[in-house]
């Protein structure tokens, strides 16, 4: 059975103006899961609508059996999910260790076990533990965004676009965590526009176009089909 | 003759600063201009009379100080009612206004409940002035030159104490934490678990329970009258926007330098013009320093 089950989800930012027209997609327990798309096929919205923050006109969202329907965001982590945002997803003026503990904050008791947890992930993090996590670079600043979401312990991780803005060299080591975390037993549903990248370290993937799933397959067949490179790039080829 | 402006400056500083507090933190979180701000030092004030009025019979006084443990119950009192108050008024106007996207709206809104809750205290308690005690407090020398009365001494200690409670709060806490974060990046603080709509809460019992204090203390020093929050919101502004909108520190360091500077200005100009001092100050530093003397550009 599938962790995380959407089934003809319907939503936008204006009732009557659906940016998702009724999408479904399944992502199994210990998967990577990538949506890939062209810009404006709503790939942002539909991680937001799963997270609670775009509302919801239609469809039917489990996780682990249980139904999300139009739970407030804030509720969301009590059910096992942790979602990532592309833009401001650190709290800037607060410290790295701030950030953390923020992450755990619907928890009861100390975090310090948790917060060591993260810091073996990420220990590029740990000399920057007291500072500001403004001002730390785009890379170490996503590490902080996902060390945050990891700190109750998420059965499903949503990570809204982890590489845009970094470097090729920062990508490669953004995504080698996302596996890592993977492999430490975190389901994780990822938004991409770096497809290549995305793929190679995903086991299923589904493509995105105009508010429906077009195409869905293994990684591996996608990164050579045709019809996807033509998709997301708008012209022929193949993505390798 | 400056040394006394100067203590004299610290002890009015102190009380915008207490006022300016919970200014530069509704900023911060709501997002909005609070101009009801003032009225809120004034329902403090009148709040803790209730309790002093209650207490009339009981002749308790600590040391050299002009009031006992009844004024211990009137400030508890004061700032438990404020809160309330600050919390219903949030509840009524402007939580309402939060789903609009014109933010000029909400202070608007808080003009119109500021000039409310101003008449209100004039209905319920009338328009002359009022004080928790009518003996005459003695001033002593400090420092050569420089007398004060003990209410004043308490002032500035209470002020200093509660300063460093609040950094304790949002430094060490998990609430305060909490709150620092929701000032950040409200969408992320709900994303991320935190429950807003509670920190809103705290924020107005926080903000709330400071304006009472400074109103009460205001009193004690000064007097008890409907407009008196009303004549310190503008230095109140001046202080939070001249510290830096949206630091708590910034607020008590502005409020420490308007509150001195009016009174230092007597020095060049007649006593009418004081409060156009605090204005200057702003202008002058904002055209220097556009964030404020602690204010941070946006990350």
């Amino acid at each position: 059975m599938s962790l995380l089950q959407v089934d003809q989800l319907v939503a936008g930012y204006l009732r009557g103006v659906p940016i998702l027209r009724g999408v479904s997609l399944s992502v199994a327990q210990g998967e990577i899961v990538t949506v890939l798309g062209p810009n404006g096929a709503g790939k942002s919205t539909l991680v937001k609508s799963i997270a609670g923050l775009v509302p919801v006109f239609g469809g039917h969202t489990t996780l682990d059996g249980q139904p999300l329907g139009n739970l407030p965001a804030h509720r969301l982590i009590a059910v096992g999910l942790a979602y990532v945002p592309q833009t401001n997803n650190i709290f800037k003026r607060l410290s790295v260790l701030e950030n953390l503990e923020m992450g755990g904050y619907p928890l009861r008791g100390r975090l310090d076990a948790r917060i060591a947890r993260v810091f073996d992930l990420f220990p590029e993090l740990l000399p920057f533990r007291k500072q500001a996590a403004g001002r730390l670079s785009g890379g170490q600043r996503q590490m902080v965004a996902i060390g945050r979401a990891l700190m109750v312990d998420p059965k499903l991780l949503i990570l809204d676009e982890p590489s845009a803005g970094l470097s090729p060299k920062l990508v490669a080591q953004v995504f080698s965590k996302v596996r890592q975390i993977r492999d430490a037993g975190v389901t994780v549903l990822m938004v991409e526009q770096n497809a290549k990248a995305a793929l190679q370290i995903s086991d299923r993937g589904y493509v995105l176009a105009e508010g429906r799933e077009r195409i869905q397959d293994q990684a591996s067949a996608l990164l050579v089909n045709p019809e996807v490179g033509e998709l997301y790039l708008g012209a022929k080829g193949k993505l390798l | 003759m400056i040394g006394q402006l100067l203590a004299n400056g610290i002890i009015l500083g102190a009380t915008i600063a207490l006022g300016a507090i919970g200014l530069t933190m509704t900023y911060n979180i709501l997002d909005f201009a609070n101009f009801a701000q003032g009225e809120l030092l004034t329902f403090g004030a009148y709040f803790a009379l209730i309790a002093v009025s209650a207490f009339a019979g009981v002749h308790s006084t600590f040391g050299a100080l002009s009031f006992g443990w009844p004024m211990v119950v009137a400030l508890l009192l004061a700032a438990a009612l404020t809160s309330l108050l600050a919390i219903l008024v949030d509840w009524l106007v402007f939580r309402p206004l939060r789903r609009s996207s014109i933010q000029v709206a909400l202070v608007i809104a808080s003009f119109g409940a500021s000039l409310l809750l101003r008449h209100l205290v004039v209905l319920i308690w009338g328009p002359q002035p009022a004080y928790y005690t009518t003996n005459i407090q003695i001033s002593t020398q400090i420092l050569p030159g420089v007398r004060v009365t003990p209410d004043q001494i308490f002032l500035v200690a209470l002020t200093a104490l509660l300063v460093v409670g609040l950094h304790f709060f949002l430094s060490r806490t998990k609430l305060g934490k909490a709150m620092r974060a929701t000032a950040d990046d409200p969408q992320l603080a709900q994303v991320t678990g935190i429950d807003v709509a509670r920190v809103v809460r705290w924020t107005w019992i926080v903000g709330g329970s400071l304006a009472a204090v400074a109103g009460v203390l205001y009193g004690m020093t000064v007097q008890i009258l409907p407009e008196m929050g009303f004549n310190l919101i503008l230095p109140l502004f001046a202080a939070a926007i001249l510290g830096g909108v949206g630091s708590v520190y910034g607020a008590v360091l502005g409020g420490l330098v308007i509150g001195i500077a009016e009174n230092l200005s007597v020095l060049f100009l007649t006593p009418t013009y004081k409060p156009a001092i605090a204005f200057l100050l702003m202008i002058a530093v904002l055209l220097v320093r556009p964030t404020g003397i602690l204010g941070k550009p946006k990350l």
